[in-house]
């Protein structure tokens, strides 16, 4: 064993996640159906999300409530995520329906729950972010019900910076983490096979298209 | 003043579905049904290139 901590990392990288793994040019064939499609829809969507976050990041709170571009944007980011999850959910009964917890791939199921949980939490500070009655009124109904769960010195639905923050710095980074690993867990132990197909010929797919 | 108490007052909230418990706007029923037919041809659809 080597005693470069580069060398011991690149080499535990290969082992776990071979090139061929990562990004394969082949997949089995009961991948050909539309219900394996939304997953990527979502992050087509996530990638959107962020992009236009970024771009009313640029402009600032102002900016997307008078200017006519900067309503467009923020039009652009709320429709991106009404997509994001419609895909995301339409992606999660599609996984339910199918067990893809199967053939130890319960760590990817379970990095899934969390991305969706993360982004309903992210989603919700969006709306107490909009900086318009709509987020009072949001913000308003929501304090008794966070503060009563004892969570509310922490995390505090009146306070529009803490939110703000929440909203485009440290929720979106802990979704695209868990996005990322989640992606990194489905190449590591491939895409779940339907139910009705065998241990024996799900095994054999899988080396075919890995070949 | 007088614009906000307009605002703040508009018949905006729209039109609900009470169902027992339940208690849902139709626009968020809608959008229920479109993704549940969504899911259904998501299933049914061939997919562009399929093998028999």
């Amino acid at each position: 064993m080597s005693t470069s901590w580069t060398v011991r990392t690149r080499e535990a990288l290969g082992r776990t996640l071979p090139a061929d793994q990562l990004l394969p040019d082949r997949q089995p064939v009961y991948v050909a159906s539309w219900i394996y499609v939304f997953g990527v829809l979502t992050i087509c969507a996530l990638l959107v999300v962020l992009a236009s976050g970024a771009v009313l990041a640029v402009g600032g709170v102002a900016w997307w409530h008078v200017s006519s571009l900067g309503r467009y944007v923020n039009s652009v980011h709320l429709w991106s995520v009404e997509l994001f999850f419609v895909f995301m959910v339409v992606h999660l009964w599609g996984k339910f329906w199918m067990a893809a917890w199967r053939g130890r791939r319960a760590l990817t199921w379970m990095t899934g729950v969390l991305a969706f949980v993360c982004s309903i939490g992210t989603a919700f500070t969006g709306y107490l972010s909009q900086s318009n009655f709509d987020a009072q009124w949001i913000s308003t109904q929501a304090k008794d019900g966070l503060n009563a769960v004892g969570i509310g010195a922490w995390f505090n639905v009146l306070n529009p910076g803490q939110m703000l923050l929440w909203h485009v710095v440290l929720l979106p980074f802990v979704v695209g983490v868990i996005t990322i690993v989640h992606v990194v867990l489905v190449r590591r132990h491939g895409v779940v096979p339907p139910i009705d197909v065998a241990p024996e010929e799900q095994s054999a797919r899988r080396e075919e298209a890995r070949r | 003043m007088g614009r906000m108490v307009i605002l703040a007052t508009a018949p905006s909230s729209g039109a609900y579905l009470h169902w027992g418990v339940i208690n849902v706007s139709w626009t968020n029923l809608a959008i229920i049904g479109a993704m549940l037919v969504l899911f259904v041809l998501a299933l049914l659809l061939p997919f562009p290139g399929e093998r028999p």
